[in-house]
């Protein structure tokens, strides 16, 4: 399947573009995660440490156990701080 | 219910006085608006702040369909900014109109503190040393449970 990718903040700078196109077979988040990181250091390092991060499956926030079927938008980001 | 996601300046007084006019059933009104801090740990050059335009909108419309839901709202205003922000400028506000006080303050609280962690906005401070995002706080998430 095609997914858009989305990262923001500082996440966005570590990987150094705020969205791309990735063409995967992963079944959850969690294995997009692993797929991404296995490609290159930059993803590696960004995602080393789930626990600071969020995402959101078609702009509704999901958990990293989510399943990608039917997705199009994964957006990956630091917690939020509005207000 | 109204929603405004824009990097404009928006007029606070205006705001406020618009809001709810002209209307018989409401009895109280709350507002909330918050502001760049300049002096926090040194002098503020700068804030700038990021969002997920589409998912910012659905969000805080989901929010404030929420407050809705929990309190007698006659209404309920939400202005949120992003871009570059100097110290001293207006960041975001936050209106409610209700028959009755009660409603209009616990909705306005409510919605700030879903606002601060559920609101897909992220701050980054640029002082003289460097520039540095603003990291969430454990209290901020600790706040929803009061809900």
């Amino acid at each position: 399947m095609t997914l858009e990718i989305l990262y923001f903040a500082w996440l966005r700078e570590r990987i150094g573009v705020p969205r791309e196109t990735v063409e995967t077979n992963a079944a959850t988040v969690a294995d997009l995660v692993a797929e991404l990181s296995a490609r290159e250091d930059r993803y590696a390092l960004a995602f080393s440490d789930l626990s600071a991060l969020r995402v959101a499956l078609d702009q509704e926030l999901a958990e990293f156990a989510a399943p990608l079927a039917g997705v199009r938008e994964v957006a990956f980001f630091p917690p939020m701080t509005g207000g | 219910m109204e929603i405004r996601v824009q990097s404009d300046p928006f007029d606070f007084g205006r705001e406020c006085a618009a809001f709810g006019a002209g209307r018989q059933d409401i009895g109280a009104i709350v507002t909330f608006c918050g502001i760049v801090r300049g002096q926090d740990q040194g002098q503020l050059h700068q804030m700038e702040i990021e969002h997920y335009p589409g998912m910012t909108e659905r969000a805080l419309t989901q929010i404030a369909q929420d407050a809705q839901r929990r309190w007698a709202l006659s209404d309920c205003l939400i202005i949120h900014r992003y871009g570059p922000l100097a110290p001293g400028e207006k960041i975001m506000m936050v209106a409610t109109a209700s028959a009755h006080r009660a409603d209009a303050f616990a909705a306005a609280d409510f919605l700030m503190d879903y606002l601060k962690s559920r609101a897909p906005f992220w701050k980054k401070e640029t002082r003289a040393d460097g520039s540095d995002w603003v990291a969430a706080k454990a209290s901020d998430e600790a706040a929803l449970t009061r809900w």
